[in-house]
C-alpha cells in the first residue's frame, strides 16, 4: 500500500458528495475560506439582531411583539451555531468577537440600513430573510458537514421569518390608508438594499470556481438576484403595493422580469462604512460587550472557585 | 366591589405585573453580556409575556365589555395599571436586573403553584403552566445572584448595590385589598400572607449564601395596589403604547 494522499481523500469526498468533518484533512485555503465564511455569517446574525430588536419594546400588540422577540431571538440563536461551526475549524469566538468589535471582520451590509418604521420589521422579514434564504439554501449541502448542518436548521427559521414578515406586511397593506402608506414607504426603502444583498453584478464578481467545486455557491449573484425578484413579484402585487423601479415588467421572453439594477455606488458607500447605521451598529456590539465584561469575568472567578474547591476536596 | 370586578382587577394585576416586567426584561435583548446569555433572558421575556398576554385576555374576557388584551394593553392610562412598582424599576446593571428578577422569581414560583388550585379554572391553568417556566427562571436568577455573591469584588458589590435599591419594592409584592379578600373567600386568589415566611426564608439563605446584606430600611414602598406608581412607568407606557395610540383604529 502507497502513502495516503490526502489531498486526494478530500477531492474524492468531495466528488462523491460527501461531507467534511473537522477531524479531516482540508487544504488551508479551504479552511480560511471556511472560516471567513461562516465568522462573517455568524457577525450578520447578531449584528441583525439589533434594526429589528429596535422595534421590540414599540411592536403595536402583544402577539406582534412575541413574534418579534421569538424572531430577534431565533436570529442570536443562528449566531451561536454559526460561531460554533466557525469553533471547529480552529478559531475561537474572541478571536471572532475580537475581529467584530474592532471592524476588521465584515457583516451583510444590510443591517447598517435603520428601521425607521414598524412596517420596516414587516420588510426586513419578508425581504431581508427572504433574500438571505435565496442565498443560504444551498448551503445546506455544503461541502463543510458542521456548517451545512447548522444551514439546515437556520434555513428552518428563515422561512419561518419570512412567511412571518409577509403577513406583517398583510395587516399593514389592508388595514387603514395610514398603514398601507407605511408598508409601501418600507418596500420603497429596502427593495434595492434587499437586491444589494446577492452581491456585485456578475460581471464584477468573477465565479470563484473554488466556491463551486466546494458547494458553497451553485448559482452566480445574477442570477440569484433573478430568482428572487421573479418569487417576489406576485407577493408584490398581491399586497397591491408597487416596486420603486418604472423599469420593471414582464419580460414573456425570458419568463422573468427586467429590473433596474441597484445602486452600486452606493452599496460600495455602505459596505466602506458610510451607511447611516454603521457606526451605530458597531459601537452598540462594543458597548454590550464593554458593559458585559464584569460579568463575564464574575462567571469564569467562580467557575475557577468552584474548581479549586473541587480539587481541594 | 363584585365578585366578577374583583377577578377582571385580579387578572388585570397579574397580567400588567407580567406585561410590565416582561417589557422590562427585553430591552437587553440584542445587548446582553454575551451571546448565551442574552438568548436566556430574552426566553425569560418570553415566557413572561406569553402569561401576561394570557392573563389580559382573561382580564378583557371577565370584563365582558369587548375590550381586547391589546386594547387594555395598549390603551389604558397610567393610573389604571397595577402593576407591581418592582417590575417597572430601570434594568440598571446586569445584577441589578437579576437581583430584581430572583426576589420575583422566588415569589412567582410560590405564588403560580398556588394559583395552580385555584377554583377559577382559567387562572389555574395559566398557573398551571408556568410553574415549569418559573423553576427555570429562579434556578437562572439564583444561579447567577450566587455567581455574582462570589464571583469578584465588583460583582459583588454591583448585587449588594442593586440589591440596595430595590429592597424597598419587595414588601409590595405581598400586599392585598379587598380583590384579594373577596376572591380568597372563593377559593380564587391565593392568600399572600401564607407565602411570606417562606419567600423570606429562601430570600435570606440565597443572599447569604451571596454574602449581602438586607439592607437596614424596614420601610417598604406601595401603591400599585391602587394604581400609584414610580415616575417610570409613564415612560415605559409612552413607549410600549405609542404606535396603537398613533393609528388608533388599526389592526396589526
Ligand atoms: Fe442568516
Ligand atoms: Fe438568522
Ligand atoms: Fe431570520
Amino acid at each position: 500500500m502507497g502513502v495516503i494522499n490526502f489531498e486526494d481523500l478530500f477531492e474524492a469526498k468531495l466528488a462523491k458528495n460527501d461531507m467534511i468533518e473537522p477531524k479531516d484533512w482540508m487544504p488551508e485555503n479551504y479552511r480560511k475560506h471556511l472560516i471567513r465564511q461562516i465568522s462573517q455569517h455568524a457577525h450578520s446574525e447578531i449584528v441583525g439582531m439589533l434594526p429589528e430588536g429596535n422595534w421590540i419594546t414599540r411592536a403595536p400588540s402583544l402577539r406582534a411583539k412575541l413574534v418579534l422577540l421569538a424572531k430577534v431571538q431565533d436570529e442570536g440563536g443562528h449566531g451561536l451555531y454559526l460561531y460554533t461551526a466557525a469553533e471547529s475549524l480552529g478559531i475561537s469566538r474572541d478571536e471572532m468577537l475580537e475581529a467584530l468589535l474592532t471592524g476588521k471582520a465584515k457583516y451583510s451590509s444590510i443591517f447598517n440600513y435603520p428601521t425607521l418604521t414598524w412596517a420596516d420589521v414587516g420588510a426586513v422579514g419578508w425581504l431581508v430573510d427572504g433574500a438571505a434564504i435565496m442565498n443560504q439554501v444551498m448551503l445546506q449541502r455544503t461541502s463543510y458537514g458542521p456548517y451545512a448542518r447548522a444551514m439546515v436548521r437556520i434555513c428552518k427559521e428563515e422561512s419561518f421569518h419570512q412567511r412571518q414578515g409577509y403577513e406583517l406586511m398583510t395587516h399593514l397593506a389592508f388595514g387603514t390608508p395610514a398603514q398601507k402608506e407605511m408598508a409601501q414607504d418600507a418596500l420603497n426603502r429596502w427593495w434595492y438594499p434587499t437586491l444589494m444583498m446577492f452581491g456585485p453584478p456578475d460581471s464584477e464578481s468573477p465565479n470563484s470556481e473554488n466556491a463551486i467545486k466546494w458547494r458553497i455557491k451553485r448559482e452566480t449573484n445574477d442570477q440569484l438576484r433573478q430568482r428572487f425578484v421573479n418569487q417576489t413579484m406576485p407577493q408584490i402585487e398581491y399586497l397591491g403595493l408597487t416596486v420603486p423601479d418604472k423599469n420593471l415588467k414582464w419580460n414573456e421572453a425570458k419568463k422573468g422580469y427586467d429590473f433596474s439594477e441597484p445602486d452600486w455606488v452606493e452599496f460600495k458607500n455602505v459596505i466602506k462604512g458610510n451607511g447611516i447605521c454603521n457606526k451605530e451598529r458597531l459601537l452598540s456590539r462594543n458597548k454590550s460587550h464593554k458593559e458585559g465584561e464584569w460579568v463575564r469575568a464574575a462567571a469564569m472567578a467562580y467557575a475557577k472557585k468552584q474548581n479549586e474547591n473541587y480539587e481541594a476536596a | 366591589m363584585t365578585s366578577q370586578e374583583a377577578l377582571f382587577n385580579y387578572s388585570l394585576r397579574l397580567g400588567d405585573t407580567s406585561i410590565i416586567l416582561a417589557q422590562r426584561l427585553c430591552e437587553w435583548t440584542g445587548h446582553g453580556p454575551f451571546l448565551e446569555e442574552d438568548l436566556a433572558l430574552t426566553n425569560i421575556a418570553l415566557d413572561i409575556f406569553g402569561r401576561g398576554k394570557a392573563l389580559l385576555e382573561y382580564a378583557a374576557k371577565v370584563e365582558g365589555k369587548g375590550r381586547t388584551e391589546d386594547d387594555l394593553a395598549f390603551f389604558r392610562t397610567d393610573r389604571e395599571f397595577f402593576n407591581t412598582l418592582i417590575t417597572e424599576l430601570p434594568n440598571g446593571d446586569y445584577a441589578k436586573t437579576i437581583i430584581r428578577q430572583a426576589m420575583i422569581d422566588c415569589f412567582d414560583l410560590a405564588f403560580y403553584t398556588a394559583l395552580a388550585n385555584s377554583k377559577d379554572e382559567t387562572l389555574a391553568g395559566i398557573a398551571a403552566k408556568s410553574i415549569k417556566e418559573i423553576t427555570y427562571h429562579k434556578r437562572h436568577s439564583f444561579s447567577w445572584v450566587n455567581r455574582f455573591g462570589n464571583g469578584t469584588e465588583e460583582s459583588f458589590n454591583r448585587l449588594q448595590q442593586g440589591l440596595d435599591e430595590i429592597w424597598a419594592f419587595t414588601g409590595e409584592l405581598f400586599e392585598m385589598n379587598e380583590t384579594d379578600e373577596i376572591l380568597i373567600k372563593e377559593g380564587i386568589a391565593v392568600d399572600l400572607n401564607l407565602l411570606k415566611a417562606d419567600w423570606e426564608k429562601e430570600i435570606n439563605q440565597l443572599l447569604t449564601k451571596a454574602n449581602l446584606v438586607i439592607p437596614e430600611t424596614l420601610f417598604m414602598q406601595k401603591g400599585s395596589r391602587k394604581g400609584l406608581h414610580t415616575e417610570h412607568l409613564s415612560y415605559i407606557l409612552a413607549e410600549m403604547q405609542s404606535l396603537p395610540r398613533m393609528h388608533p383604529n388599526a389592526k396589526w
